[in-house]
């Protein structure tokens, strides 16, 4: 009998392409996907060595991180245009199939490559952004790359990589009511640390990743790298098969039941080893909100901000210091008396459909507190357009949101949506990093409903209680 | 990308973890679409003021530490953000060697395409460098070949890296024309049924 394997190493398996010994192995890669800012240097790098790239079909270019969100079109910053303007031309010297800013494709790339079907469980695939673990939901096996890199895989179609150590993430139970997948993948970074994944491949499992929707499985594997590891996966199930039936790139009808066929194989064997283990018990998850500069920094709402005092480590004692004074917050504070600036409901970790959906039932009906400046920026074009369609964009109007065209926007402040110094946010992205919304700005990694009961009460709030009652 | 295979310096000291790249290089500086001139911008906010000036307090602003080109840091260095501008701008400034505890796996990569040497040592040790370089000019001289690091006082210690990382830094090799070297069986690999593409 063969040895049991998991999905990450029949993944492995299927792409190698050569291996020799003193090597790391040369992988193949599925699908490439590109975007404004890490690509300008390797197009640069291809045209100084006369190189092409090897497989335009299997790359695929968007524009996201630089795009305004309050005029799609308008883009006052000279500097941005020109990385905007270069990928354009880029792309159609080099032929590869560009979502521009006209596009009805456009997006942030990690919502438009899992919306298209582009990405697709077995897949290698890469970009120049480390957010790419995003679509290991699909059981994909998805990292992100330097610009270096990324040249390299235009070039050749594939990487020198060792292959990875595997971590098994368990999740056992079922998550409580109102707790959600941001909070539970918090949580996990809260307990195991920032670095606990590095060197690692993630694999999640167990009952409560099972029950996950498609998007709340996006939310965890996009968090993936928070944890230090460069990718994160989930086998695929049911939940993934309906998810890309009838999308764009994917086979149709019968060929999809062939390659349905052949998804479901990469499964992990039953009594498959990884290299390590960790678990937790997600009915002991509540709903997370982070206090500090990196997102293991985080705690539950029902918590107060740590003491430095109450470290053994200098070094522990020095970094808590250093972020509590960053933040602007006091040792031992409730995290729910800390009243906040601005809420930003977005980016490739929550701004689909159903994340929005989610805060506008928070919201409907109700007005956003007057100190709070609030706004939701969907991920892409489509989840932009079908949100209007339910009306969404209604509801968020009235409760006194603005509502933006779609990109990265506020998760990091390249285009003019920043939030200015000593100024704090609630923020359903995923990084928390002094300055990563502004230079100065002070940023609390929330969940979509969250982020909304906040924007309404004017500072954080048990979001399981805010439904029940008015909080004032 | 030249080769590096023995390297003496002055070390300059940054005692903090975690540090990201977002504070290597922050991201108004992303905007260019060329390699160079990163260096200027490299700890932009550590380093300066609101008004742009020099933080008297960071170690990179001590004329103590002037034409440093080793870096020594805390733990999980370099987490974060994907951008390989963080090891451009490390390198344009100057450093062409970091020493620290542990790094984030895409930066160290990113650190090899680039001809930088991104060595990990204990805790223990990475804390001594530290303590040295804070009192005192320090200099250390890394063999790369002999996979050492050693003062002119009689410290040395061993660092482990794979081999392909310390071939591609000791040649200074074009990664992509090796691979192109493997071209044929590239094509192979096209060839044959089943694949996701
Ligand atoms: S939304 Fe934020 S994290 Fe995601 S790709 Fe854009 S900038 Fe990166």
């Amino acid at each position: 009998m063969q040895t049991p394997k998991t999905i990450i190493q029949k993944i492995w398996e299927q792409h190698v392409v050569h291996q020799e010994d003193g090597k790391p192995d040369l992988l193949y890669i599925d699908l490439h996907l590109v975007h404004e800012v890490t690509s300008p240097q390797a197009f640069e790098g291809l045209r100084m060595n006369g190189r092409k790239i090897r497989r335009p079909d299997l790359t695929f270019a968007t524009m996201d991180h630089n795009v305004p969100t309050r005029q799609r079109l308008v883009i006052n910053d000279p500097i941005s245009k020109k990385q905007i303007d270069a990928l354009q031309q880029n792309c159609q010297e080099f032929g590869v199939t560009l979502a521009d800013i006209h596009h009805p494709d456009n997006g942030i790339v990690h919502v438009i490559g899992p919306e298209l079907g582009l990405t697709q469980p077995g897949k290698t695939i890469v970009c120049g952004d480390s957010h790419t673990s995003t679509h290991g939901a699909f059981g994909a096996l998805a990292f992100g790359i330097g610009t270096s890199e990324v040249e390299h895989v235009l070039a050749t179609q594939t990487l020198w990589q060792a292959p990875p150590k595997t971590l098994n993430v368990k999740v056992n139970g079922k998550l409580g009511t109102g707790v959600t997948a941001k909070d539970l993948i918090l949580a996990i970074i809260g307990k195991f640390g920032v670095q606990f994944g590095t060197g690692y491949v993630m694999e999640y499992t167990g009952e409560a990743i099972r029950t996950l929707s498609m998007e709340e499985r996006m939310t965890v594997c996009n968090m993936s790298i928070e944890a230090g590891a460069r990718a994160g996966l989930i086998t695929p199930d049911e939940t993934t098969f309906e998810y890309l039936r009838g999308r764009r790139h994917v086979p149709q009808s019968e060929a999809f039941d062939e390659a349905v066929a052949k998804w479901r194989a990469l499964a992990t064997d039953t009594g498959a080893a990884y290299d390590a283990v960790v678990e937790i018990e997600a009915a002991e998850v509540e709903p997370q909100v982070t206090w500090g500069t990196n997102p293991g920094m985080c705690i539950p709402i029902t918590a107060a901000v740590p003491n430095p005092a109450d470290k053994e480590k200098p070094t522990e004692r020095d970094e808590i210091s250093r972020a509590l004074s960053y933040m602007g917050l006091e040792a031992g504070q409730p995290i729910s008396t800390v009243k906040i600036d601005h809420v930003f409901i977005g980016s490739c970790t929550n701004s689909r459909l159903s994340d929005l959906r989610k805060a506008a039932e928070v919201v409907r009906g109700r007005k956003v507190s007057p100190t709070v400046k609030a706004i939701v920026v969907p991920g892409s074009y489509n989840v932009k357009l079908s949100a209007e369609k339910e009306g969404l964009d209604q509801v968020f109007k009235e409760a006194g949101f603005e509502w933006r065209e779609a990109g990265c926007s506020m998760c990091l402040a390249m285009n003019d949506d920043i939030v200015p110094a000593g100024e704090r946010c609630a923020s359903t992205s995923n990084r928390n990093f002094e300055g990563r919304q502004g230079n100065g700005a002070r940023t609390h990694l929330v969940s979509p409903e969250m982020a909304a009961a906040a924007a309404v009460a004017g500072h954080f709030v048990d979001v399981r209680k805010f439904t029940a009652q008015e909080v004032g | 990308m030249e080769p590096l295979r023995t390297h003496q310096g002055l070390v300059c000291p940054l005692n903090r973890t975690n540090v990201d790249t977002d504070q290597i290089i922050p991201k108004q500086f992303l905007k260019r679409i060329e390699r160079t001139g990163f260096g200027q911008f490299l700890f932009y906010h550590w380093r300066f003021d609101d008004n742009g000036k020099p933080r008297p307090d960071f170690p990179l602003n001590d004329s103590k530490y002037k034409n440093a080109s080793i870096l020594v840091a805390g733990e999980n260095f370099g987490c974060g953000s994907s951008r390989e501008h963080a090891p451009w701008a490390v390198q344009d400034f100057g450093f062409k060697v970091i020493i620290a505890p542990s790094y984030a796996d895409i930066f160290k990569n990113n650190c090899v395409k680039n001809g930088i040497l991104a060595i990990q040592v204990s805790e223990e040790h990475v804390q001594m460098i530290l303590k040295k370089a804070e009192s005192e000019k320090y200099t250390l001289t890394v063999n790369l070949e002999e996979q050492i690091v050693y003062d002119n006082e009689g410290f040395e210690i061993k660092f482990g890296i794979a081999p392909y990382p310390k071939q591609m830094l000791l040649n200074g090799w074009d990664e992509i024309s090796v691979t192109l070297s493997y071209e044929e069986k590239i094509k192979q690999y096209e060839l044959k049924p089943n694949l996701a593409n």
